[in-house]
């Protein structure tokens, strides 16, 4: 498909501003006037085809099936794309007074609120403007939350071996040194070794639970009270909330901190990588270093409060990410808590339900109850005799009209492949998948080069990786 | 109301195929301790139509840009947005997919992300461009860790006369990384190359807007020669409609430029989501945060785009990574990406122009005005700060009656500017309107 740079015919365009001749001369220095603005010129029409036809290149949850592990594509309902259309919403200024945006308020007070009870913490700061920023924002609370207390040794952050790559990306951000500990043979956290690397420099531990193994970590309990004997905080990564929804809350768990992603668990459209939301709840004893503001509601009325010492000041402009805080309510309230709690019932099923029908094709890591997701690779004399790795499996998928699993990732699985159907996939489209994914390992036994050279029938096949680092194109200009 | 598919009939059979009796033994490994075993406290689910009553009902309470005439700005605009951007963004091919970890379908997003580069490389004059940030604020503080990074240099200088939130934002990340942030003092509003000898000494940058937060024009050239002077990088914050008027930062000597996009079509949402952007020199590449698109070809030597460079980034690098950034603000990306497309460079410079146009038939009125100023005497272009001897808030409320909003007060962020406040003006105000805030001025006074 052409570029719009490869589209530009000089003259075209349309009239959407008023016409009138302005004379800039007239109204600022002449040395700083621009001279040229080498930007592709487009009729409407074109523009249109243009961008429908890039959309046609894209795939999406409405499109079909999305296991895309880690990421909970669930399905995201339309009535949220128009709530946070509403002009009340989307066309309120940031620094209109407070009295003429009480309704926005108190949508993000009623979430707040809503949030802390799904999570089990006592104030929740709604700033954080994706997953990997709520964990910053976190990470910096624990910083702000030690230095309060004159507590300056605590230099490390302790990170599981199967974390997400933002966790340690994260406290290095916050200017803290990474330690890794191992996972069990459970594919749980190593208790004996978290107990050995946990001392009185530990500033925090980030935990996933259920984890990126999909498992849950049964040894919670334990696993708190050794960092809190230390005096370090527990930080709950909220990636995989999920499949514990109305079952079971990070704050009972002994957690002192989670941030959550908005656009999975709340169901907000990924928007082809954002925007997201990830807001972080804390314990009581950290409210005052959230980042600010947070919304107050006192003698009937929503304020935006910026009264708090301690905070760790501000994550971004404004209040967040409110077009997606929007979709998050709506999706709350139209769930209620009964039905956030058969989101997790519904997802862990089917997650256990796809593992039940390909089992017999794939290896598994552990034998443990998946919660939301599982993690699989394929069997290894396939890998070894034939040379069909996990990549080529995933590639083939692509031909069936199937998003992929994640893939290689968690780390510590060889040829990982992490499968997460969500919960509102019917019984029929995993069936479909499952018998898919099996087809294809055994096509992978007869035909090992097909598979290999997948995929077939998409817009382009495998793209050259390396040449777009050896022979750069990072954009294009007019003119070429 | 439910978006889960399952029959009764349906649970039964899975759970007979997993060879459990209930979905309950599926949790039967959470410890009883960390059981919630009592409903969540929230309120009923709602049908649709109840769903929407409810929203409608909240949304109502609020005042927009729609139903009032806004001379609002400081960093969220009010512009014109052709119906295309929101048609286009509601394609859900789109919306519903998430980050292009499978290239081969997902071109759309990667075509448009490597569009969005060329236009934002196109518009700040620089050589390169990453994927998308969060806002204007998170970019700033991305690019003052990028020149962390490359001069190792712990101090970073910003001007006072960039946006506060910014400026909060910058002080936040830095903190983490225990950086030192130095700020030039206001000069009549603005930055002074004077004070950049002393403050940049060892300093990995020197961060300036232009226009200022205030509107007004920053003295660049002096200030980029004092900055490369102390060996600093200049990193430029500019507003990309600016860019279609204004000499860009590549022109006049800048290392970096970032900025907020949200006045590239998207919607003003009380906030977010908006859309950083970043452009640097070619030198700067291996530093950049998050995702950068590039072109490349398959088996069969058809184009097609890849994310690359990703050794700098989390999921590769971890600890080592330049940021923990994951993604991109990929929608808000797209929807500049159309909206630039759609105006074109015509477009975009009559935004700018009569946007221009509008601030200085306001100023112009104001100095005839009583009782209200211009606070500082340099050339502007969007935006104004004003002194006024009536409250800040007699005004907001005078205008607010006429159905107005605005204006920000300063004195919030700059406690040494009491009884000061901005304005803003866009293509979207016609004479009329800016006619009749000038009476309202007036009459407040009176």
């Amino acid at each position: 498909m052409k570029t719009i740079f490869e589209e530009h015919e000089p003259g075209r365009g349309t009239e959407y501003l008023p016409s009138r001749e302005v004379d800039l001369g007239a109204l600022l220095p002449s040395a700083e006037i621009r001279k040229e603005l080498p930007l592709p010129q487009l009729s409407e029409v074109q523009a249109v085809r243009h961008f429908t036809g890039l959309s046609r290149r894209n795939y999406g949850v409405d499109n079909g099936f999305y296991p895309l592990g880690s990421c909970t594509m669930k399905y995201n309902p339309k009535i949220n794309e128009d709530t946070t259309r509403l002009p009340g919403f989307a066309q309120a200024h940031p620094y209109q007074p407070e009295e003429t945006v009480q309704g926005a308020l108190q949508l993000m007070w009623e979430l707040q609120r809503d949030l802390c009870e799904i999570t089990g913490m006592d104030a929740v700061s709604l700033q954080p403007a994706a997953g990997a920023h709520g964990e910053l924002t976190g990470i910096l609370i624990v910083r702000a939350y030690h230095e309060a207390r004159g507590d300056g040794k605590r230099t490390q952050v302790i990170v599981p071996d199967s974390a997400h790559g933002t966790n340690p990306a994260t406290a290095a951000m916050a200017g803290f040194e990474v330690v890794h500990v191992p996972s069990d043979e459970r594919g749980g956290v190593d208790v004996d070794a978290l107990r050995a690397l946990a001392s009185d420099k530990t500033a925090a531990l980030m935990l996933t639970n259920p984890n990126t193994l999909g498992v849950f970590d049964e040894r919670i309990t334990e696993i708190a009270e050794i960092i809190h004997a230390q005096g370090g905080l527990l930080y709950y990564d909220g990636a995989n909330l999920n499949a514990v929804l109305g079952h079971s809350r990070p704050g009972d768990m002994g957690f002192d901190i989670v941030h959550l992603n908005l656009h999975k668990t709340f169901s907000t459209p990924h928007g082809g990588g954002g925007p997201g939301s990830g807001p972080v709840g804390v314990k009581a004893h950290l409210r005052d270093f959230l980042p600010m503001p947070v919304v107050t509601h006192e003698d009937g009325r929503y304020h935006l409060s910026h009264d708090a010492p301690h905070s760790i000041g501000q994550m971004r402009s404004f209040y967040g990410n409110f077009g997606v805080l929007v979709r998050a309510y709506t999706y709350i309230r139209a769930l209620g808590g009964a039905g956030l709690r058969e989101v997790a019932d519904d997802a862990v099923l089917n997650a256990n339900y796809v593992l039940s029908l390909i089992r017999d094709h794939f290896e598994l890591p552990f034998e443990r109850i998946p919660k939301h997701e599982f993690v699989v690779a394929p069997p290894e004399d396939l890998v070894r005799e034939k040379g069909v790795k996990t990549l080529d499996i995933a590639k083939r998928l692509l031909d069936f009209d199937f998003h992929p699993p994640t893939v290689y990732f968690p780390l510590i699985v060889h040829e990982a492949m992490m499968i997460e159907p969500t919960e509102t996939e019917t019984k029929e489209t995993l069936q479909a998948f499952a018998r898919t994914l099996c087809g294809i390992v055994d096509e992978a036994r007869e035909n090992p080069d097909y598979v290999k050279s997948a995929p077939h029938d998409t817009v382009v096949g495998r793209l050259d990786e390396a040449r777009a680092v050896k022979q750069p194109k990072l954009l294009e200009r007019l003119g070429g | 109301m439910r978006f889960t598919p399952h029959t009764a009939e349906d649970r039964r059979e899975m759970l007979r195929q997993i060879g459990v009796n209930s979905v309950e033994e599926l949790f039967s490994d959470l410890p009883e301790s960390v059981r919630l075993n009592r409903p969540l406290d929230l309120p009923q689910g709602l049908s649709e139509s109840e769903v929407a009553r409810l929203l409608d009902s909240l949304a109502a309470q609020d005042l927009d840009m729609q139903n009032h005439v806004s001379f609002l700005g400081a960093g969220a605009y009010d512009r014109y947005i052709p119906s295309v951007v929101g048609e286009m963004l509601r394609r859900s091919e789109f919306y519903t997919a998430y980050t292009p970890y499978q290239p081969e379908i997902s071109q759309g997003t990667l075509q448009a992300i490597f569009e969005f580069q060329s236009l934002i490389a196109a518009l700040t004059g620089l050589d390169i461009a990453q994927a998308s940030l969060y806002d204007g604020a998170t970019a700033v503080a991305e690019a003052a860790m990028l020149a962390w990074g490359q001069t190792g240099r712990q101090r970073i200088v910003v001007a006072r006369s960039v946006d506060p939130q910014y400026r909060g934002v910058l002080r936040t990340y830095a903190h983490g990384r225990g950086l030192e942030v130095v700020e030039l003092p206001l000069r009549d509003g603005r930055a002074a190359a004077e004070d950049i000898a002393g403050a940049a000494e060892g300093a990995a940058c020197v961060i300036v807007q232009h226009p200022n937060f205030f509107g007004l024009l920053e003295d660049v050239d002096s200030l980029v020669k004092a900055t490369h002077a102390a060996g600093a990088l200049y990193i430029a914050v500019a507003d990309p409609i600016s860019l279609a008027v204004l000499r860009p930062p590549g022109a006049y000597g800048a290392d970096v430029a970032v900025g907020e996009g949200q006045a590239l079509g998207i919607a003003a949402s009380f906030g977010g989501p908006y859309l950083g952007f970043m452009a640097a020199r070619q030198e700067y590449l291996r530093r950049l945060p998050g995702r950068i698109v590039g072109e490349t070809a398959d088996h069969d030597g058809r184009r097609g785009y890849v994310l690359t460079f990703q050794t700098r980034e989390q999921h590769i690098r971890r600890e080592k990574a330049t940021s923990n950034i994951c993604t991109n603000q990929g929608l808000m990306a797209l929807a500049a990406t159309i909206y630039t497309t759609l105006l074109g460079p015509g477009g975009l410079k009559q935004a700018a122009a009569l946007s221009i146009e509008g601030a200085h038939r306001l100023g112009d009125g104001i100095g005839g005005a009583l009782g209200v100023e211009l606070a500082f005497s340099g050339p502007y272009a969007f935006e104004l700060a004003l002194r006024s001897r009536a409250g800040v808030e007699d005004v907001q409320a005078a205008m607010l009656a006429a159905g107005m909003l605005g204006p920000l007060d300063l004195e919030r962020f700059y406690p040494e500017l009491p009884g000061h406040m901005l304005l803003s003006v866009t293509e979207k105000r016609t004479t009329e309107e800016i006619d009749r805030l000038l009476g309202v001025l007036q009459g407040v006074e009176a």
